[in-house]
C-alpha cells in the first residue's frame, strides 16, 4: 500500500450532485462545435468523466449510469439509439473490473491502463456504424489517444475539486 | 456514506460481466429496433426537448463570437461590400427583367402545351444552430422544426446550390444530411447536354462521386449538374455540382468522376429551406425501387 496516492485518502466524499454536474459538464463540452482538424482530434469528456468515476467510485457509477449517459448523448449526436449506450457500457465495464488495479499506478502509468480502454470504447463505436453503414473514418481514433492524453489533467483536476477547502486539522 | 459502502460486502447486485451483457444486449436491441423499424422517433424527440436547451447554450459562445466579429469590422471592408452588392444588384436586375418576360413566355407555352405548370417554391430563411461533430456524419442542425413547417425530405440550398436534405425534424431544430453524405445521392441532369445521372456523396467535405457512368459518357471538367427533378424530392434545375477530375481507365468498365460541390456545404451559416414539395403522381407499385430513394431512408443500405 506504499505506493498508493496519499492526497487519496483525504478526498470528500462525492455527492450525486458533483457527479452528475461533472457529467453535464462532460457532456456539454463534447457538444462544443468542433471543427476542421479538431474535429478529428475531438476527445470524448464525457467517456473520461464515465471512466474517472467507474474506476474511483465504482459502486456508485456503474455500467447502467454509463448506459443512460450513453442514450442522452445517442439523442444529442443523433446517432442510432444504443450506439453511444454500447461504446459506455463497454468503457464502464472496463473501469470497474480494472478499478483495483488503477487504484495501484500513479497517474502516467494509469494513462496506459486508460488507453486501451478508450480504444475499445472507440472500437465499438466505430464498429457499430460499420456494421450499419459499411465503412469507417479512420481519423476518428486519434480522439482515442488525445482522449487517453487528458487522463492527467482531468483527473487532477476532479482531484482537486473534491479535497476539502478547509484543513481539517484546524478545529 | 464512504464508510458504510466498504461493510456492503454481499448485496452489490449483479456482477459487471453480467451488467454488462445485459445493457450491452439492451444497446444492441435498440439498435436494431431503431436501425431498422423506426419506432424510436418519438422518443428521440422527447428527449432532444430536453437536450435541445443544452445545447443552444452551448452554441451561443461560437454565435458570440460570431457576432462579435460583425461587430469589429472594418469600414473600408463594409463600403467595399456595398458597392460589390450594388453592382451585382444592378446586373441581377436586368436578368430578373429578362426572367419575368421569359416566365411570362414559359407559362405561356407550357399552357399550350398542357404541361403541368411549375410552381414557385417558398422558402423559409433557417440558422444553422451547430454542425455534426463526428467525423462519420455529415450533418448539421438548422433552427427551425416541425413548429416552423418543416417536413422531413425537404431541400435545403444556399444561394448557390443544394447544400443538403432534411431528414429528421425535432420540435425546434432540424437535421439536414448534406449532399456529401457518404452514400447520399442526389438525382443529377448535365446543364450543357441533359445526361441522366446520380450523384453521391464521397462523405469528405464539399466533394462529390459520379459512379456508374460509361467510360464513353458525354462528360468534360468545368459541366454543372443540375437536379433533374425526377424523383419528385428535389425540384428541378437547381445548381448540384461542378464536374472535376475525370479519369476514363480502360481497365475499369466505369470513368472515375469527381465532382465538386456548388454550394459552400460547409462554409454558410443561413441557409434555405424549399418548403413546396412537388406533387407527382403515385410510382407504379411493380418496380423495384431505385437508388434514389435510399436516402429518403435516412441510411445508406449496401
Amino acid at each position: 500500500m506504499s505506493n498508493f496516492p496519499k492526497d487519496q485518502e483525504f478526498l470528500l466524499p462525492a455527492s450525486n450532485a458533483f457527479i452528475a454536474m461533472t457529467l453535464l459538464v462532460a457532456l456539454l463540452l463534447d457538444w462544443l462545435p468542433w471543427g476542421g482538424v479538431w474535429q478529428a482530434l475531438r476527445p470524448d469528456f464525457v467517456a473520461l468523466v464515465l471512466l474517472y468515476w467507474c474506476t474511483h467510485k465504482p459502486y456508485r457509477i456503474g455500467i447502467g449510469m454509463a448506459w443512460m449517459v450513453g442514450i442522452f448523448a445517442d439523442v444529442a449526436d443523433s446517432s442510432l439509439f444504443g450506439q453511444h449506450a454500447l461504446a459506455y457500457t463497454v468503457l464502464a465495464f472496463g473501469g470497474v473490473v480494472l478499478h483495483r488495479r488503477m487504484q495501484m499506478f500513479d497517474l502516467r502509468q494509469q494513462t496506459l491502463q486508460v488507453f486501451p480502454i478508450l480504444l475499445i470504447t472507440y472500437v465499438t463505436y466505430a464498429l457499430v456504424h460499420w456494421q450499419l453503414h459499411g465503412y469507417v473514418a479512420w481519423a476518428y481514433f486519434f480522439g482515442s489517444i488525445v482522449s487517453a492524453l487528458l487522463w492527467i489533467p482531468l483527473t487532477l483536476l476532479l482531484q482537486v475539486m473534491r479535497v476539502p477547502r478547509a484543513d481539517p486539522n484546524e478545529l | 456514506m464512504e464508510q458504510t459502502q466498504s461493510f456492503r460486502f454481499f448485496n452489490r447486485g449483479p456482477s459487471p460481466a453480467v451488467r454488462l451483457v445485459f445493457f450491452g444486449l439492451l444497446s444492441i436491441l435498440l439498435l436494431f429496433v431503431d436501425a431498422r423499424y423506426k419506432y424510436l422517433e418519438s422518443v428521440r424527440s422527447v428527449i432532444s426537448v430536453l437536450t435541445y436547451p443544452l445545447q443552444r447554450v452551448v452554441a451561443a459562445p461560437a454565435a458570440l463570437w460570431h457576432e462579435a466579429g460583425d461587430f469589429f469590422v472594418l469600414q473600408e471592408k463594409l463600403l467595399h461590400d456595398n458597392t460589390e452588392l450594388r453592382q451585382q444588384r444592378t446586373v441581377d436586375a436586368v436578368q430578373l427583367q429578362q426572367l419575368q418576360a421569359l416566365r411570362a413566355e414559359n407559362q405561356h407555352l407550357r399552357d399550350l402545351l398542357a404541361v403541368q405548370q411549375r410552381a414557385p417554391y417558398p422558402t423559409q430563411l433557417a440558422e444553422i444552430v451547430y454542425v455534426e461533430r463526428d467525423l462519420f456524419k455529415r450533418k448539421l442542425f438548422l433552427d427551425k422544426g416541425a413548429q416552423a413547417n418543416v417536413q422531413a425530405g425537404q431541400v435545403v440550398m444556399d444561394d448557390i446550390g443544394v447544400v443538403g436534405q432534411v431528414t429528421r425534424v425535432y420540435p425546434w431544430l432540424s437535421e439536414v444530411t448534406l449532399i456529401t453524405d457518404k452514400d447520399h445521392a442526389v438525382p443529377v441532369q448535365v446543364l450543357r447536354n441533359g445526361l441522366r445521372t446520380v450523384v453521391f456523396g464521397s462523405g469528405d467535405t464539399s466533394e462529390l462521386m459520379l459512379r456508374y457512368m460509361p467510360n464513353s459518357a458525354d462528360l468534360v471538367e468545368g459541366d454543372i449538374l443540375v437536379t433533374s427533378g425526377i424523383d419528385g424530392t428535389y425540384p428541378s434545375g437547381l445548381p448540384v455540382a461542378k464536374v472535376g477530375h475525370i479519369e476514363r481507365d480502360p481497365a475499369y468498365p466505369f470513368a472515375r468522376i469527381q465532382c465538386s460541390s456548388v454550394a459552400g456545404v460547409d462554409r454558410q451559416r443561413q441557409l434555405l429551406i424549399l418548403s413546396g414539395q412537388q406533387n407527382l403522381p403515385e410510382h407504379p407499385e411493380a418496380v423495384a425501387e431505385g437508388g434514389t430513394d435510399k436516402h429518403k431512408r435516412g441510411r445508406g443500405r449496401r
